[in-house]
C-alpha cells in the first residue's frame, strides 16, 4: 500500500465510519413514540417495570443493529458481485440467493413449521438454508464445464435459478391460505423489527467470515477489473479469487436475508454512490460500502418507522423508492 | 303491451317463487350461514377453505378467492353463486353464463347480521334468517350488558405473527368484525384509533401502547404445550401490563375468525376470557 493510498484509506474509513457510528447512535433516539432517555438508562427502575428502557433496548437498538448488519452485508456483497461478474448492474440477488431464501421462508410459512434454531425462527432459518441451496446449485453448474468459474455460466445459471425458484414460490403459494399469503408478502418486503439480539448474534459468525474474505478480496477484485487474462498474467489465481468472491458474497447475502428479508436496492445504490465519491479502487470501495450501507439502511429504516407513524412502512418500500430512480439514472448515464 | 306486462309479471312471480336449489358458496362465512338457516341441502359446492359445519367436508371444492375453478362451477349448473366482491373476472364469466350471483362484502359485525338476512332472502329462507339474526343480536346484547360497567382492559388483538417469535405481528385496527367483537366482549382495542382492519404492530408500538391484555386469535387448533410456548414468547416484553399480570390469551378456535353465525359464540368466549368474573 503506497503512502497516498494509505492516507486515502484512512480518510475514507474514518469518514464513512463516523457516518455509520452516527447512524447507530442517533437511530435508537428516534421513533414513533417519545421516550425519556433518563428513564431509559436509569438503573433505579427494574427493567421489567421500565417501558422507556424496553422501547430503547428491545425495540430500537436490536433493530438498529440489524439495519447496520444487513445494510453493510448487502452493500459489500453488491460490490463483490459487481466486481466478480464485471457488470455494474449486478446485485447480491442476481445469482438466485434471494429467490432461494424466499422459497425457504415460503415453505416454512406455508407449512407452518414451528421451531427455533439458535434464536432464529423457522422462516429465517429456512431462508438461510434456501439461500445456501441456491448458491450450491449455481456454483456446481458454473464449475461443471470449466476448470475455474465461468462468469457467463454463473450469470445465466443464477438468472435461471431466480426464475425457477420464483415459479416454485408461486407453486407453494397455491397451498397457502390468506393469512399465510399476507405473512409471505410481509417477509418479502423486508422487516428489521427483530425484537431481540439473537438473530444478529446468530448471523455474526457468517458476517465475520465474509468480512475477512472481503478484506483479502480487495486486490484480486482490482486485478479482475482489468480482465481475466491480464489478472492471470499479473499472478492472480483467478479461479481461487472468483470462488472466494462468489462464496463469501453469497454467505453474506444469505446471512443478511435471514435477518431482515430480501431488502432490495441497497446492493446496487450504495456501491455506486460510494464509487462516485472514492473512485473505483476496491481497497476503498469495499470498506466504504460496508460502512455506508449500514448508515444508509439505518436511515431508510428510521424513515420507514416514523414517516407514517403509528403505521409503519416496510423498509423495502423506502429502499426501493430511493433506489429505483437512482438505478434508472445509473442506467441512462452509462449508455 | 298487455301481453308483455303479463309475461313480465309471470316471470317475476316464477323468479320470486323459486328459491335457488343449487348454491355454490366460495365464502366460509356464507357457507356457515346457509347451513345455519336450514339451506344446507341447497348447497352443492363450497370453497377450498370451508371446514364448518362438518357436512361441508363431503361437498365438492371449487377453489377460493384467488383460484376459483370456473369450469367446475359451471359444470355443477348452479342457480346461485356466492362470490367475493373482488372476484371481478369470475363475476363477468358467471354473468355471461347468466348465473345469478350474490356479492359478499366483508366488513364489520353489523354487516354479519345484514349478510345473514340477505342470504336468507336469496335462498328463500327469510324467516329462518331473520330469526337467526335476531337471536344473535340478542345474545350479543346480553354479553354487552354483562360486561357493562366493568373496567375495559386495553387489549391488543393479534391475528397473525411468526411462529415462536414476536415478528411480523398483525393486530386488529379500529375497523372490522374482529375489532367489533372484542369491543362487544368488553375489551378496548389499543389500536382503535387506527382506522384500518390490520395494523402492522411493531415492538415499539406495542411497548408504547402498553396493553392490559393481549388476545391472540388463531383459526387452527393447537395442543396445550404449543399454546403455552407461544404465550411464553411474550415474556420478552415484560414491561407490558398484560405480561406482568399474566393476561396474555391465545384462543385457537376457528369461530373467532369467521364472520358467520358463530359470532355470538365467539363474542361470549372472548368476554369470558377478558372478564371471567362477569360469568361466575
Amino acid at each position: 500500500m503506497t503512502a497516498s493510498l494509505g492516507r486515502r484509506f484512512a480518510m475514507t474509513t474514518v469518514g464513512f465510519g463516523v457516518l455509520a457510528a452516527a447512524a447507530v447512535v442517533t437511530a435508537p433516539l428516534v421513533g414513533s413514540t417519545h421516550i425519556s432517555l433518563r428513564r431509559a438508562f436509569s438503573t433505579a427502575i427494574p427493567f421489567s417495570e421500565n417501558p422507556d428502557a424496553q422501547i430503547f433496548f428491545i425495540a430500537r437498538l436490536p433493530r438498529t443493529l440489524a439495519g447496520a448488519l444487513v445494510g453493510s452485508m448487502l452493500a459489500s456483497a453488491g460490490v463483490v458481485f459487481q466486481g466478480l461478474l464485471r457488470n455494474p448492474l449486478a446485485t447480491p440477488f442476481t445469482l438466485g440467493v434471494s429467490a432461494g431464501a424466499a422459497l425457504g421462508a415460503m415453505l416454512a410459512i406455508t407449512f407452518g413449521w414451528s421451531f427455533t434454531v439458535a434464536g432464529m425462527g423457522a422462516a429465517p432459518a429456512a431462508s438461510f438454508i434456501g439461500s445456501v441451496g441456491a448458491v450450491a446449485i449455481v456454483y456446481a453448474l458454473a464449475r461443471a464445464r470449466h476448470r475455474g468459474l465461468s462468469t457467463n455460466v454463473l450469470l445465466l445459471a443464477g438468472v435461471t435459478m431466480n426464475a425457477f425458484f420464483s415459479a416454485l414460490i408461486l407453486f407453494v403459494q397455491y397451498f397457502a391460505d390468506f393469512s399465510q399469503t399476507y405473512r409471505i408478502l410481509h417477509w418479502l418486503m423486508g422487516d428489521l423489527d427483530i425484537s431481540s439480539y439473537e438473530p444478529v448474534i446468530t448471523a455474526l459468525p457468517f458476517v465475520l467470515v465474509s468480512l475477512a474474505v472481503f478484506a483479502w478480496l480487495a486486490r484480486p477484485l482490482n486485478l479482475l477489473s482489468l480482465g481475466i487474462e491480464s489478472a492471470g498474467t499479473r499472478g492472480l489465481n483467478v479461479a481461487t479469487a472468483q470462488r472466494a468472491a462468489f462464496l463469501s458474497a453469497s454467505l453474506a447475502t444469505g446471512a443478511a436475508v435471514s435477518v431482515g428479508g430480501p431488502i432490495g436496492f441497497i446492493g446496487i445504490v450504495v456501491p455506486h454512490l460510494v464509487r462516485l465519491i472514492v473512485g473505483p479502487d476496491h481497497r476503498l470501495v469495499l470498506p466504504a460500502s460496508a460502512l455506508f450501507g449500514a448508515a444508509f439502511l439505518i436511515g431508510c429504516d428510521v424513515a420507514a418507522r416514523t414517516v407514517m407513524s403509528p403505521v409503519e412502512l416496510p423498509v423495502g418500500v423506502i429502499t426501493a423508492l430511493v433506489g429505483g430512480p437512482f438505478f434508472l439514472w445509473l442506467l441512462v448515464r452509462k449508455r | 303491451m298487455r301481453i308483455v306486462t303479463v309475461i313480465l309479471a309471470l316471470v317475476l312471480t316464477i323468479a320470486q317463487g323459486s328459491a335457488p336449489k343449487r348454491v355454490v358458496s366460495l365464502i366460509p362465512a356464507v357457507t356457515e350461514i346457509l347451513f345455519a338457516i336450514g339451506a344446507g341441502s341447497q348447497v352443492v359446492a363450497v370453497g377450498s377453505f370451508d371446514t364448518y359445519p362438518p357436512e361441508v367436508k363431503a361437498l365438492p371444492r371449487v377453489g377460493a378467492l384467488l383460484d376459483p375453478d370456473v369450469e367446475k362451477i359451471l359444470s355443477l349448473h348452479p342457480d346461485l353463486v356466492v362470490v367475493f366482491a373482488t372476484q371481478t373476472t369470475l363475476r363477468e364469466q358467471l354473468a355471461r353464463a347468466k348465473i345469478p350471483v350474490y356479492v359478499y362484502q366483508h366488513s364489520g359485525l353489523p354487516d354479519v347480521l345484514t349478510t345473514i338476512r340477505d342470504i336468507g332472502a336469496q335462498a328463500g329462507r327469510e324467516q329462518a334468517a331473520s330469526d337467526l339474526a335476531r337471536r344473535l343480536q340478542e345474545r350479543i346484547d346480553a354479553v354487552r350488558k354483562r360486561v357493562a360497567g366493568r373496567p375495559r382492559p386495553r387489549t391488543l388483538i393479534v391475528f397473525d405473527r411468526e411462529n415462536l417469535a414476536l415478528r411480523g405481528i398483525y393486530a386488529s385496527g379500529g375497523v372490522g368484525f374482529i375489532h367489533d367483537m372484542a369491543e362487544a366482549a368488553g375489551g378496548a382495542n389499543v389500536f382503535a384509533d387506527v382506522k384500518q382492519q390490520a395494523v402492522q404492530a411493531t415492538t415499539e408500538l406495542i411497548l408504547a401502547r402498553a396493553p392490559d391484555a393481549i388476545l391472540e386469535l388463531r383459526g387452527t387448533p393447537m395442543d396445550a404445550a404449543a399454546r403455552a410456548e407461544e404465550i411464553a414468547v411474550w415474556g420478552t416484553l415484560s414491561s407490558l401490563p398484560a405480561v406482568r399480570n399474566s393476561r396474555v390469551y391465545l384462543i385457537d378456535q376457528q369461530m373467532t375468525v369467521v364472520p358467520g353465525p358463530r359470532v355470538a359464540d365467539a363474542i361470549e368466549l372472548i368476554a369470558r376470557t377478558l372478564h371471567p368474573a362477569a360469568f361466575k
